[in-house]
């Protein structure tokens, strides 16, 4: 039987193919670029603007003059030829995309490294670059080559203080950070059905720091409820009945939590060996982490303290935030003594607010700690948000099981 | 197609956050890239980089989509990079901004002579030669016409 990649892809391992593209997207930091390159396309043309997409996120709202000016010319754009377009304060563009726009079997293309994170929905979804983007803008068309697949097999269900990105990282880790180049990856096993979407986002959205070219989970019950209260009605995938060339085992009743310690994404120490080392900041948010059931889950721990270090929360679109709202979470969050940011990347890339000094150390929900990202000198630690939690109350590195 | 250049040597898993920082990326202004290129790596390394190839460890340009990472490169004057493999990402957008890659192990001194052979898929380096692994025939004619946008402009 076919991988996920080949029956969506239409195809086998290794073929080169062009596809139409069923939903692409840009954000304000690779759209800038798209739009040039379409421009020097020279068509002017737009193939299917209902299924072209420009989302704000990056840089939001615009932090100095130049950024403003790029933002005006790009917002200008989508408006123009009526492209579907979310401006400041929308949210991330793959949780947007994640919010009951992706769908199971689509073939979606992002100007973003992490747009592997829709594969938690049974789609083919991958990044591209601003040319290749320009292009799919224009004819709606791209080429693929058919990525082999990698089985990573899971077990049982995540107990402990371990939450989904502890396994990510985990996975992360046993790979490496090119374990996975040009290939995709699908999450299977009977251990599945007890993630929850939020928790599948998570995982695929790591996936792309093993190098592949996307990870992906066939779409089932929990993907069909989640759909169906965003009024989409989707079919089931049927499950793979296959073997992988390279398969992974993970038994999620023996993930730990753990830390990715700064520069690199694929190493990682279990949270206890790192315990009491003095934090400058948290940052709970992103791509990665920043959905609700992740400000809830960190609003639980910090209710009704006060936290010791500097904590910045980026709800990751505006659905959340005003969830977050109603629920009290986000008083709760504030009444804590957090900084909440609007929807969007925030401190992620450094470019804009929430951005680390020299020495200083940052543990990040987000999926990179590359040295600089969050400000030159500056160190990232990676953690779930029990982690993140549990260490902002104490201001330093702290086990979620020595919390709760 | 052929390209010749001094070797730049470089380690494994290069990101594209050590190729251009993620605070230079908000202008349109090439040469502000072209100054920045490798700035947190090592800040001495863009001036060698005009007329370079590039011979680094695997995996490099991991991490982000940026398109800027390539466009930093070639600005740069970079005209080509080797490594044993490459992001898949930072290997199409090189491609498609009309930067050549060669994916081969070889060894390299920095300013070791480097010749490549994208057509006949051979590389030589200070003298020894070995096979770099084929680009597909599409990507051969995007990059004799120095892109995508111009091999898009051609074939219309
Ligand atoms: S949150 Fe961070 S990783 Fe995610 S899209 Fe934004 S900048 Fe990229």
């Amino acid at each position: 039987m076919p991988s996920l990649s080949e029956r969506i892809l239409a195809g086998v391992a290794g073929e080169y193919v062009d596809r139409e593209v069923d939903r692409a997207y840009v954000h304000d930091g690779t759209g800038v670029l798209t739009y040039e390159t379409w421009r020097a396309l020279g068509t002017g043309e737009v193939a299917r603007p209902s299924r072209v997409y420009v989302l704000f996120d990056h840089i939001v709202p615009a932090n100095n003059s130049t950024t403003a000016d790029l933002q005006h010319e790009l917002r200008n754009f989508a408006l123009f030829h009526g492209l579907q377009f979310s401006d400041i304060g929308g949210g991330i563009c793959h949780q947007l995309m994640g919010e009951g726009i992706a769908l199971p079997g689509e073939i979606i293309a992002g100007a973003d490294s992490h747009t592997c994170t829709l594969g938690a929905f049974g789609a083919f979804a991958t990044g591209v670059g601003a040319t290749d983007m320009a292009a799919i803008v224009a004819s709606g068309m791209t080429w693929f080559r058919i990525p082999d697949t990698i089985g990573l097999i899971f077990s049982g269900t995540l107990s402990g203080g371990a939450e989904a990105k502890d396994l990510a990282l985990t996975y992360v880790a046993r790979l490496g950070m090119d374990g996975a180049t040009y290939r995709a990856l699908e999450f299977i096993g009977d251990g599945v059905s007890s993630l929850s979407m939020d928790s599948r986002l998570t995982i695929c959205n790591l996936s792309v720091e093993t190098g592949a070219k996307t990870g992906m989970f066939y779409a089932d019950q929990v993907t069909r409820e989640y759909l169906m209260a965003y009024g989409q009605e989707t079919a089931i995938q049927d499950p793979p009945d296959r073997t992988y060339n390279q398969e992974y085992p993970f038994d999620l009743g023996a993930i730990e939590p753990v830390i990715a310690v700064s520069p690199r994404v694929d190493t990682i120490r279990p949270v206890d060996e790192l315990a009491g080392i003095p934090l400058d900041q948290i940052f709970v948010g992103t791509c990665t982490n920043g959905r609700y059931e992740d400000l809830s889950r960190f609003a639980a721990v910090v209710r009704g303290k006060k936290v010791k270090v500097r904590t910045i929360i980026g709800p990751a679109s505006r659905s959340i935030m005003s969830k977050a709202a109603r629920t009290g979470v986000l008083s709760d969050l504030i009444a804590a003594g957090c900084t909440i940011l609007p929807p969007g990347c925030g401190p992620c890339l450094g470019a804009h607010m929430g951005v680390i000094g020299e020495g200083e150390i940052c543990l990040s929900t987000s999926n990179r700690n590359f040295r600089n990202r969050m400000g030159v000198g500056g160190e990232i630690y990676l953690s779930s948000v029990a982690t993140a939690a549990a260490s902002a109350i104490r201001g330093e590195i702290t086990s979620p099981g020595g919390m709760v | 197609m052929r390209i010749e250049g001094h070797a730049v040597c470089l380690p494994a898993d290069i990101d594209t956050d050590q190729i251009i920082a993620g605070r230079y990326l908000r202008t349109k202004d090439r040469s502000v890239w072209k100054r920045h290129v490798f700035e947190d790596l090592d800040a001495d390394l863009a001036e060698r980089l005009d007329g370079a190839v590039i011979v680094a460890g695997k995996n490099f340009g991991c991490g982000s989509s940026r398109e800027q990472a390539p466009v930093a490169l070639k600005v740069a004057g970079v005209r080509a990079i080797v490594a044993p493999s490459f992001a898949r990402i930072f290997f199409r957008n090189a491609i498609n901004i009309g930067l050549p890659l060669a994916e081969a192990e070889i060894l390299c001194n920095d300013g070791d002579r480097v010749e490549i052979d994208l057509s006949a898929g051979m590389i030589t380096i200070a003298g020894k030669t070995r096979d770099i692994r084929p680009l597909s025939p599409r990507m051969l004619e995007m990059l004799a016409a120095g892109g995508l946008v111009s091999h898009w402009r051609q074939k219309r």
